[in-house]
């Protein structure tokens, strides 16, 4: 399963109801706000480290540059570009939009 | 209004009031930012009294480093610098939601006083018009 967060942790509780709901061995993709979830430092960077000992993060390499994040992104968070993103899409049985 | 009054400046009838504009979303995601940005320019060319605070989300406004090349869509975030051309010069960053973000006030792309919340709620206070985006 294939699950993307669209939006900022700090505004939505998506991306903890996301976390709180991937299985063992399914992907998180981090795009749009979503990508704020990424980042190294901020209040949510524990939790997302916590949850990348059971699932993939991968984030949109072209939100995190518009948004100047490029040099904040955790270890271990996986950069995508849009032809990766349809990759992803692809390998994965379904896809869950967490709006 | 007579030309005297005209000739004042753009506030109508010389009437200056304290304008606040609360920024508190990210860039990009919505419209918002940019919308207030639009919004403050109109102000200042009114010659209103103009101040600008950006907490929560709206911090990341102000983030250096912004690229949107690939995401095809306006990199506003050099307009803030030039604000300074238009006397807004009072932006105001609020302490605590720099930190839930991991930032510093050399993350920013313009200079800023970093405020505590408290100092922001005063701020608040202080103003004759609160518009929030």
């Amino acid at each position: 399963m294939l699950h993307t967060v669209n939006k900022s942790p700090f505004e939505r509780n998506t991306l903890e109801s996301c976390l709180r709901h991937a299985k063992k061995g399914s992907a998180v993709l981090l795009i749009e706000d979503g990508v704020y979830g990424a980042l190294k430092g901020t209040t949510v960077s524990g939790k997302v480290s916590e949850a990348m000992k059971s699932v993939t993060v991968y984030a949109l390499q072209p939100d995190i540059e518009a948004r100047g994040v490029q040099n904040r992104v955790l270890d271990g968070i996986k950069l995508v570009d849009y032809g990766g993103f349809v990759d992803l899409v692809t390998e994965h049985n379904a896809t869950q939009s967490w709006l | 209004m007579t030309d005297e009054m005209m000739e004042e400046g753009g506030a109508p009838g010389g009437v200056v009031k304290k304008f606040l504009y609360v920024n508190r979303k990210a860039p990009y995601g919505t419209i918002y930012a940019l919308e207030s940005l639009e919004v403050v320019l109109i102000s200042a060319a009114f010659e209103q009294d103009v101040s600008l605070a950006f907490l929560d989300d709206g911090v990341y406004q102000i983030v250096k480093g912004q690229d949107t090349k690939s995401v095809g869509v306006k990199n506003f975030s050099p307009t803030y610098r030039a604000l300074e051309g238009y006397d807004v010069e009072k932006l105001y960053v609020e302490k605590e939601s720099l930190e839930a973000r991991g930032l510093t006030e050399e993350d920013l792309i313009v200079p800023v006083q970093v405020i505590s919340t408290e100092e922001i709620a005063d701020l608040m206070e202080s103003h004759d018009v609160i518009l929030s985006f």
